[in-house]
């Protein structure tokens, strides 16, 4: 049987880990090849690496990191950050990346899916969505977070499928950092809507909000860094409660 | 032991190379004929489309050189399927060491496609995987599926059951990225290095 995946999120800046680690026995925990390994190794399911770098100069070095990533873990990764042309993936995915995720790019440019999706397939094509409830709509905003756009979440994702996404990963911006739980009304009308999966992304707190995002919200994956940064919630114990509760885990 | 990796147009071989390297194995990895007929072990690996792939292998005249090799063989994903003798993607013909058809599968309310993600193995008797693969999990991440018969070694259902490997004479196959399945991948190279 197919099974729910557990994905942690780790932000590089300037090829370390940011937005703080606090693992024991870890030698480096700004190390991204390292923090990622230890999360292959207690059961997640695939790894997002997200670049956050500020420049194209360090943007080069991503690369060779992913590279590296590729070497050292035997899980499927995905990496993101700025990417806005087939020129920009081509290196990526021959560094062993085996998805790419799309955003602001892709907002203003919704042709660069198509273009994507046809030189890479679908299959490696993520296509993340920041939103947040503006007057009861769903609004798409970029540059994390900070531009809104004329973008309802439903309608684009719907484009994202059909422009040959192979995956939507939703991060509700309501919900992120609250650690109350996934945006389930969102996700349950998505997966309705979709023919491909999606990934739920933002407001975990706790391993209860994991069930919660599989069964109400529908979710075919759940993304979270903080929580599993800072050892709020282990994986192998995760995996275990949504075992016992009868969510189908590996 | 000479290990081979076919070099073309597939998008996983750097994955299928690091694997291979983390598990302290040797291997070349070439489009070049004759290395490859003269290789103990060769691997087929694979991600892309049936029909451009099918088109590169016979532009660079690898199709014939991958039929007529007699030491044991490895496709994996695409690899798996090209070995098929037709595929429905793009209804393209191919290279036909298994009879079978390769199907798209068809999508359900609650079963999306592609089949993406983790999912359990069940072994069929006399098969090349090791035993304690049994119920063990692999990454998948396919539209189309090979149906479960004869040379059928694993099976794994998503929509249908369907084979997650095969094996005919010296030809073995997965459908999965034993390159990406964490251990259970591992004792999957394993199996096909020790054949």
């Amino acid at each position: 049987m197919l099974t729910k995946r557990i994905i942690p999120c780790l932000d590089i800046k300037d090829g370390r880990t940011v937005k703080g680690v606090n693992f024991v026995n870890i030698r480096d925990a700004g190390d991204p090849v390292e923090l990622g390994a230890r999360y292959a190794q207690e059961g997640a399911d695939e790894l997002v690496f997200l670049d956050i770098s500020a420049t194209n100069e360090q943007r080069k070095t991503f690369a060779s990191l992913v590279r590296d990533i590729a070497r050292h873990i035997n899980i499927p990764f995905t990496v993101g950050g700025g990417i806005s042309s087939v020129a920009d993936v081509a290196p990526l995915l021959e560094a062993g990346a085996d998805k790419v995720s799309i955003n602001s790019a892709a907002v203003r440019n919704p042709g660069l899916i198509d273009e994507l999706s046809r030189a890479f397939g679908a299959q490696c094509i993520v296509l993340a969505i920041d939103a947040r409830k503006v007057d009861n709509a769903w609004v798409v905003h970029t540059h994390g977070g900070k531009n809104a756009t004329d973008k309802k979440l439903f309608t684009w994702a719907k484009e994202g499928q059909e422009r040959g996404a192979g995956e939507i990963l939703f991060t509700s911006m309501d919900h992120d950092g609250t650690k109350a739980g996934f945006a389930n009304d969102a996700l349950s009308k998505l997966h309705a809507l979709l023919q491909i999966p999606v990934i739920a992304s933002g407001g975990a707190g706790g391993a209860e909000h994991f069930m919660d995002t599989f069964i109400l919200g529908q979710a075919d994956a759940a993304l979270a860094a903080s929580i599993f940064h800072f050892g709020e919630v282990k994986l192998p114990e995760l995996k275990g409660y949504l075992r016992q509760r009868g969510i189908s885990i590996r | 032991m000479k290990l081979v990796i076919i070099k073309y147009n597939a998008g996983n071989i750097q994955s299928v190379s690091f694997a291979l390297e983390r598990l302290g194995v040797d291997f070349t990895i070439t489009d070049q004929a004759e290395v490859i007929q003269q290789a103990d072990k060769v691997i087929f690996p694979g991600v892309g489309e049936a029909s451009t792939t099918m088109q590169y292998l016979r532009d660079h005249k690898l199709d014939a050189v991958i039929r007529g090799l007699r030491q044991p063989v490895l496709g994996i994903c695409l690899g798996m399927q090209l070995l098929c003798r037709h595929s429905e993607e793009n209804d393209t013909p191919c290279l036909g060491i298994f009879e079978e058809t390769v199907k798209r599968f068809e999508p359900q309310p609650d079963k999306k496609v592609p089949h993406m993600g983790w999912n359990n193995l069940t072994l069929t008797a006399n098969s090349w995987l090791d035993p304690a693969l049994e119920n063990k999990f692999a990454y998948f991440v396919h539209s189309y599926y090979v149906p479960v018969y004869a040379h059928t070694s694993a099976l794994t259902e998503y929509t249908v059951p369907f084979s997650a490997a095969m094996h005919r004479d010296n030809f073995y196959a997965v459908q999965f990225h034993p390159e990406k399945s964490a251990e259970a991948g591992v004792l999957v190279l394993q199996s096909f290095l020790n054949a």
